[in-house]
């Protein structure tokens, strides 16, 4: 019987689990990224220290080459060709890549939540500048304030300093009482507990200070300084960047394109990882937030899954339970508190890729009116960045998704040399 | 540090970055911004991972490129995309 070919989209850590899993079971398993290496966005490459390895990617990393599974970075996916075809860029032409069971890993991205200044060059994700310091970015010496929600930032402080930066402060805008249930909670789960003691020892002098947030960014040209405030008290800190972000917000859309269920903003799967698409599994963030651990354990069973592996072993099962409870109180623990939400003034720009502001935006009744009123979310980022702020600020909810799920280049259009069944291309 | 260095041009100003650096990366290293926005504002990398499109610049005149999924290869040529 011909093997069975298993298509995964993202090589972050749920796509590689999941392309292992199915890949030891006798599938012809191919796996795409847009990025140019495997490890999606906690085990990115750093470039700068290629030989620091961490133990749970490279263990990951080798599992998945011993597999022989294939990999193909530098392909993003941006539409469907037929219910069993998806289309590729990669550098200016297209490729066609089919499929008998197909794993979404897409992951998630940071969340911003537009405040004055936040556009100005020196302001960045939290994750965002982790990510360009890996890719080579010097830190060394700058003056960096850490901002926002999430354990992320605790993860970022600690990475920076590391690279010589002067982590002034990390603003965390959970209060403590918010926050104490889940530290508490991580006494269950010890190897957590374990990275969180790493990261504040990383982090030496530089405060956590919770019940935190920014209101302002100054700068002219680029950021100078950054105003705080704990809801009692505002103060303006001099520093060089702003690493700034509000916790995560799922890839959904190429699960949408492709037709699957979402609930609450989340793909909507089974036991299986199966969405409510015959033969489509989706596994890690796009199901639910709930970091590294659980992204893993939900490839390895969709994966299985893929390769009608079946009883799922309850060791899995168990596992995956336990991570998504830990996911659940995670999002519990660093809930926005209703301030962040009307940081921006009139003049603030919400929608970056159009310069759409706040006072534009406020006369409008909903996603689509404020679309065709005010062309905010019609830009390049496809409204990626200001869809999931003006959720956060107005409660509105993006309509439908629309290929290609990401620009293209317009070569792309005019090169038809594409084609290549995925698995067979190793 | 990789030993190994590239030379690029940023805005027609050649600067040497460690082998395998983000093109995004190379940019801040030269000050330069990425693009300037539809009302002049200038813009450099926000998400850092192919998400905002805010560090899309000319390279080698391809227009709207995502420099932080562009590794700097000897002799690049990027620009600020006006
Ligand atoms: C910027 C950022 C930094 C983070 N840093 C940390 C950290 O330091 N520590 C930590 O514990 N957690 C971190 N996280 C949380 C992290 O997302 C999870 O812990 C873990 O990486 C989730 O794994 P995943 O496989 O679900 O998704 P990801 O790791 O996000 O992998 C998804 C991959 O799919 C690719 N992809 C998405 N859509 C497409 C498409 N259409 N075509 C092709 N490829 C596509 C993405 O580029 C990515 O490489 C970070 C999150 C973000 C957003
Ligand atoms: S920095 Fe956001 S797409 Fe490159």
């Amino acid at each position: 019987m011909k093997p069975m070919d298993v298509l995964v989209v993202g090589a972050g850590p749920a796509g590689l689990a999941a392309a292992t899993a199915a890949s030891r079971n006798g599938c012809r398993v191919a796996v795409l990224d847009d990025n140019p290496a495997a490890g999606g966005q906690i085990w990115r490459a750093d470039i700068t220290r290629p030989h620091h390895e961490d133990a749970a990617r490279s263990a990951a990393i080798a599992a998945f080459h011993t597999s022989g599974a294939a990999l193909l970075p530098g392909r993003r996916i941006v539409d469907v060709r037929s219910p069993s075809t998806l289309l590729a860029e990669a550098g200016g032409h297209f490729e066609t890549y089919r499929w008998d069971r197909l794993i979404l890993g897409t992951g998630a991205r940071e969340r911003f939540l537009p405040f004055p200044g936040w556009t100005l060059p020196g302001v960045f994700g939290a994750g965002g500048l982790q990510a360009l310091v890996k890719g080579g970015y010097s830190v060394s010496g700058k003056r960096i304030v850490v901002a926002g929600t999430g354990p992320l930032l605790l993860a970022v402080a600690a990475h920076l300093r590391e690279y010589g930066a002067s982590t002034i402060t990390v603003a965390e805008q959970a209060s403590a009482l918010q926050i104490l249930p889940f530290a508490v909670s991580l006494m269950r789960s010890p190897g957590k507990l374990l990275q969180g003691a790493g990261y504040r020892k990383a982090l030496g002098d530089t405060p956590y200070q919770t019940g935190c947030w920014p209101i302002s960014a100054q700068g002219d040209e680029e950021l100078r300084s950054v105003t705080l405030t704990d809801g009692k008290r505002t103060w303006t800190i001099e520093c060089d960047l702003l690493a700034c972000g509000f916790h995560l917000a799922p890839n959904t859309e190429l699960a949408q394109l492709l037709g699957c269920t979402l609930q609450e903003g989340f793909v909507r799967v089974d036991t299986q990882q199966q969405t409510s698409v015959p033969n489509i599994y989706c596994a890690g963030e796009p199901t639910g937030i709930a970091g590294v651990d659980a992204a893993q354990v939900q490839g390895e069973i969709a994966g299985l899954a893929a390769a009608d592996c079946n009883p799922i072993p309850t060791s899995l099962l168990a596992r995956r339970a336990k991570e998504a409870a830990f996911g659940r109180r995670l999002t519990h623990a660093f809930r926005l508190r209703p301030e962040v939400l009307k940081l921006a003034s009139q003049e603030t720009i919400v929608c970056r890729c159009e310069d759409v502001t706040f006072g534009q935006l406020q006369t409008r009744s909903n996603w689509t009116d404020a679309k065709l009123h005010t062309r905010c979310g019609m830009g390049p980022c496809q409204g990626r960045i200001c869809g999931a702020a003006t959720e956060a600020l107005f409660g509105w909810q993006p309509t439908s998704v629309r290929a290609p799920l990401f620009p293209v280049p317009v070569a792309a259009f005019c090169d038809e040399t594409s084609s290549l069944n995925a698995p067979s291309a190793r | 540090m990789p030993d190994q260095q590239v030379v690029i041009y940023v805005n027609g100003s050649s600067i040497s970055v460690p082998a395998g650096s983000m093109l995004s990366a190379a940019l801040l290293m030269a000050s330069a911004p990425c693009r300037i926005s539809i009302t002049g504002q200038p813009r450099t990398a926000l998400c850092g991972m192919g998400i905002c499109l805010e560090c899309r610049a000319v390279v080698n005149g391809v227009l709207h490129t995502r420099t932080c999924q562009t590794v700097c290869q000897e002799g690049m040529r990027v620009e600020t995309q006006p």
